[in-house]
């Protein structure tokens, strides 16, 4: 049998990539197979998520985003197995809209979840497809074939064999897939080809390195600052003193000094551009602008949390009730209750949102974004720059990391109205003051929760609600301009969504009730406090308070918060996270706060845990207390995490360390500051977070793997539980509740008196 | 207004015309077209500008182009010797370090200058060299497992 060198002997010889297969035996002949172009990029077509290239190498093309916790490189490990070749032979390219279909961009932790199963089902299909291929070229039924490292051979006789490069190399798949049509998340493709059974995995469950690495530490990658265009300015916002005023008048004089500057001003929209950035930067300063007299729009920040009690709310839904929560309390032995506030907090992304936009009224317009979401930014730059979507390419380039609906999606609609307005391609850059106090906001919000208690100490009714700002008075992607800074500048009409969530968690009180109230923006338009999704959004505060005040009964009716969880948890998973966690964190059982000092310094621990879209995961927090300085270290963390099967057991390790550093940060740092005018909070000195000093020393992960569940998400869940955790940690070391977050020196300091 | 200044920078000597008073971040970016300084803040609160000039870690956003004089600027593109990766370098990488990536400047030319001066830091000496920088993706623990490691090396 030689086929193999006759066929490479054939494309080395014409270098072509045009595939006739000459079969040796009995009846030579020529099968072609596949598109010689590539067909359009439709969601329905297999080419969109896979091409085998000449050289037998894989090219998956992926509508979601890795914004670098390897999600990319789980989806490789998914396409590898199903199409048993090489990790290395896969490379994924994401983030061009002109080479994959919507998936959703970064969204939700369902990179795995939903966008990596839907490539590795067209992975599946294309095995199919190329076993069918295989099965022509040598002639042997396809339920005889066997695939091991790309190359399709007879079970029946191994040297009867044909390489996928062989196949279709350098062409394209030209079949079809059966398409849910749902574009974004929900995206899911599928054909014959089955995805594999767990049993037959052998990449999936490994730990294949990341490859954007390299290039970061050395240096020599670009980052979206970093793209430069032929005649292309630099741009920077001016915007107001006080939220909600608009531009009067500017005088052009004030910045005639300065080389090529030119300003842009529609409605209240207003900036400035330079051909330098330096200039750009100084114009934004000196350029002299007549506002609006406005009346501040904010109340004092220490009375927010009554605000949000006293206001009208603007929606209300409620979980259907479990039993008679009425009943219940009207029965209790005894009632417990209590109230938390959690603040609005800031994306405070490591730079301010940057983005290249060059419009081009004939051809294509090109935006570069770092959002997490370059499908839905290519969307909304079109609809800027009146075009159709299919007249605007979307590319990503590495950003300053984002965790949700952070300031990039503005600043590429921002770039996208300078563009069309001066005919040149913007750099748009927000200064730091800008991405901190004008970036879109995490809501915030106020918690009550009472648990009615029978005479035996039971829980026999559990009432938990919400109240807050929405979680997307502008929406989670950009497609949009009403959902863009610049658009609402513009005049754009709102389309406010009042979204708030409930507690996600299995225990089986008798009696339950759970709701949330949505109130109405404090400014409507142009709000430095207009709320989107942060990283997890709600979730972090909804568990705060429901995991602390798991912890506030279990001790009211002489339990252990351990052993009080496993009394109520119905489900079994979350119960065996919750073992997980307490065991490999040495947890040590007690009924009320212990207060061990050494010194100055207090000693606890404090467990929380919860759900989150099929995840699970349980942690210990465990704290040392400073109570002359009232500074809260948490030493170690130890968290249990079940996501289903794991697809790369070291990157999901690394992606939680993650959430567990930045999610500390919120919990003992981050409260947006505001006076009546606008947000203060606008730097490093006024946002702090979590420095070097403050990070625990360790993070104890302890992966619940899971092969017989479909992955779930990782991005985010290990967010939720956390500082409830923290907070029951102090809790245990100082007897102090903290019921508002951050947990500060200031606030620890006034529990201790 | 302008200037004629000259900087060196990663071995190599430019002469540019410029605000003496812009900070070196732009010199850097705009003027030589280097790319990894990063701005971050412009406030030197971060560390994503870092660059060093004579071994000492500086914020190029807010070291005015003009106080540079005769100093030798070397960038995180500039720490690798022919390609080869600086120790600080391969540990990051090795340890796979970075999510984002945007801050690096700052931990690694911090550390690279910390382990110069202090070859066997301790984790305390670690913690507070570099206390000043900022990460928001949280790999705080890992850059920590890095500098151990290439305090190894």
């Amino acid at each position: 049998m030689t086929i193999n060198i006759n066929r490479r002997a054939l494309l080395t010889g014409i270098g072509s990539l045009t595939v006739s297969v000459l079969l040796p035996g009995a009846s030579a002949r020529a099968a072609t197979f596949g598109a010689a172009s590539k067909p359009d990029l439709k969601p329905e077509n297999l080419s969109s998520y896979i091409t085998v290239n000449a050289d037998g190498t894989v090219t998956a093309y992926w509508g979601k985003m890795d914004m670098g916790q390897g999600t990319d490189i789980g989806c490789i490990q998914m396409v590898a197995e199903e199409l048993d070749v090489p990790v290395e032979k896969v490379t994924l390219v994401q983030g061009d809209t002109i080479n994959s279909v919507n998936q959703g961009g970064a969204s939700g932790s369902t990179g795995i979840q939903q966008g990596g199963v839907a490539i590795q089902s067209a992975a599946a299909e294309a095995r199919y497809q190329l076993v069918q291929m295989a099965a022509q070229a040598l002639n042997v039924p396809a339920d005889q074939l066997s695939v091991v490292n790309g190359v399709i051979s007879a079970k029946s006789d191994a040297s009867k064999k044909i390489s996928y490069g062989e196949l279709i190399g350098g062409r394209h798949f030209d079949t079809q897939l059966e398409w849910n049509k749902q574009i974004g998340n929900a995206l899911f493709v599928s054909g014959k080809g089955k995805i594999k059974p767990v049993a037959e995995h052998k990449v999936i469950g490994t730990s294949p390195p990341r490859r954007d690495i390299a290039g970061k530490v050395m240096g020599t990658v670009d980052y979206i600052c970093d793209i430069k265009l032929p005649g292309m300015v630099h741009g920077r916002m001016v915007l107001p003193p006080i939220a909600g005023a608009v531009p009067l008048s500017f005088d052009k004089a004030s910045v005639a000094d300065i080389p090529g500057v030119e300003i842009v001003h529609e409605n209240a929209f207003l900036a400035v551009t330079a051909p330098k950035e330096w200039d750009a930067i100084k114009a934004s300063q000196k350029l002299k602008v007549t506002w609006s007299d406005v009346k501040p729009p904010f109340p004092d920040q220490k009375a927010i949390y009554d605000h949000i009690r006293k206001a009208p709310s603007i929606k209300r839904e409620t979980l259907p009730d479990v039993g008679n929560i009425d009943e219940a309390f009207k029965g209790a032995a005894k009632i417990v209750e209590a109230n938390y506030e959690w603040p609005f907090q800031s994306h405070a992304s490591m730079a301010p949102g940057c983005a290249v936009v060059d419009y081009k009224p004939e051809g294509t317009s090109t935006l570069w974004t770092s959002t997490q979401k370059p499908h839905f930014g290519r969307d909304g730059v079109a609809n800027s720059l009146g075009l159709p979507a299919e007249k605007v390419r979307g590319i990503y380039a590495n950003g300053p990391g984002s965790y949700g609906r952070n300031d990039s999606g503005d600043a590429a609609a921002a770039a996208a109205v300078i563009s069309k307005k001066l005919g040149k391609p913007v750099r748009l850059q927000f200064m730091r003051h800008e991405g901190t106090g004008w970036d879109p906001k995490g809501p915030a919000s106020v918690h009550s929760a009472r648990a009615a208690i029978d005479k035996d100490g039971k829980v026999i009714g559990w009432h938990f609600e919400s109240k807050g700002f929405s979680r997307l008075d502008v929406d989670s992607n950009e497609s949009q301009p009403a959902h863009t800074l610049a658009g609402q500048l513009l005049g754009v009409p709102l389309k406010f969504n009042p979204q708030f969530g409930t507690p996600e968690e299995s225990y089986g009180f008798a009696n339950r009730r759970k709701g949330w109230d949505v109130i109405a923006p404090l400014l409507e338009r142009n709000s430095p406090l207009r709320t989107s999704h942060l990283r997890d959004p709600v979730g972090p505060q909804i568990a705060f308070a429901s995991e602390s005040f798991v912890d506030e009964v279990a001790f009211a009716t002489g339990r252990d918060p351990v052993a009080f969880r496993l009394d109520y948890l119905t489900d079994p998973r979350d119960k065996a996270v919750v073992q997980a966690a307490a065991e490999k964190a040495g947890w040590q059982p007690h009924t009320a706060a212990r207060k061990q000092m050494v010194g100055d310094i207090a000693t606890g621990q404090g467990i929380a845990y919860s759900q989150r879209s099929g995840t699970r995961v349980a942690m210990v927090a465990e704290v040392e207390v400073n109570r002359t300085s009232g500074k809260v270290w948490v030493k170690k963390f130890t968290v249990a995490h079940d996501s289903g099967l794991v697809i790369n057991p070291h990157l999901l390790t690394m992606c939680v360390e993650g959430n567990m550093v930045q999610g500390t940060s919120r919990a003992l740092h981050e409260e947006v500051k505001f006076d009546n005018k606008s947000v203060t909070s606008v730097d490093w000195m006024t946002y702090p977070i979590l420095d070097m000093t403050e990070a625990p020393a360790t993070i104890d992960v302890v992966i619940v793997n899971r092969p017989d569940v479909k992955p779930s998400g990782a991005g985010e869940p290990s967010m939720r539980p956390m500082m409830a955790a923290i907070a029951n940690a102090i809790y245990d070391a100082t007897g102090v509740r903290m019921r508002q977050a951050p947990f500060t020196p200031e606030r620890l300091k006034a529990g201790f008196v | 207004m302008t200037k004629r200044i000259e900087l060196n920078v990663d071995g190599k000597a430019h002469a540019i015309d410029v605000d003496p008073d812009m900070p070196l971040l732009y010199a850097l970016r705009d003027d030589i077209g280097l790319r990894n300084p990063r701005f971050g803040c412009g406030l030197a609160q971060c560390g994503a500008c870092t660059v060093w000039i004579d071994g000492e870690p500086v914020r190029s956003c807010a070291t005015p182009v003009d106080s540079v004089g005769a100093g030798k600027v070397t960038t995180l593109a500039g720490l690798s010797k022919d390609g080869k990766p600086h120790k600080i370098q391969q540990a990051f990488i090795d340890e796979q370090v970075p999510q984002c990536g945007y801050c690096l400047n700052g931990w690694v030319m911090t550390s690279a200058a910390l382990l110069e001066k202090n070859p066997k830091p301790n984790d305390a000496q670690i913690r507070e060299a570099l206390s000043g920088l900022k990460c928001r993706c949280g790999t705080h623990v890992a850059i920590m497992r890095a500098v151990k490691r290439a305090a190894q090396a």
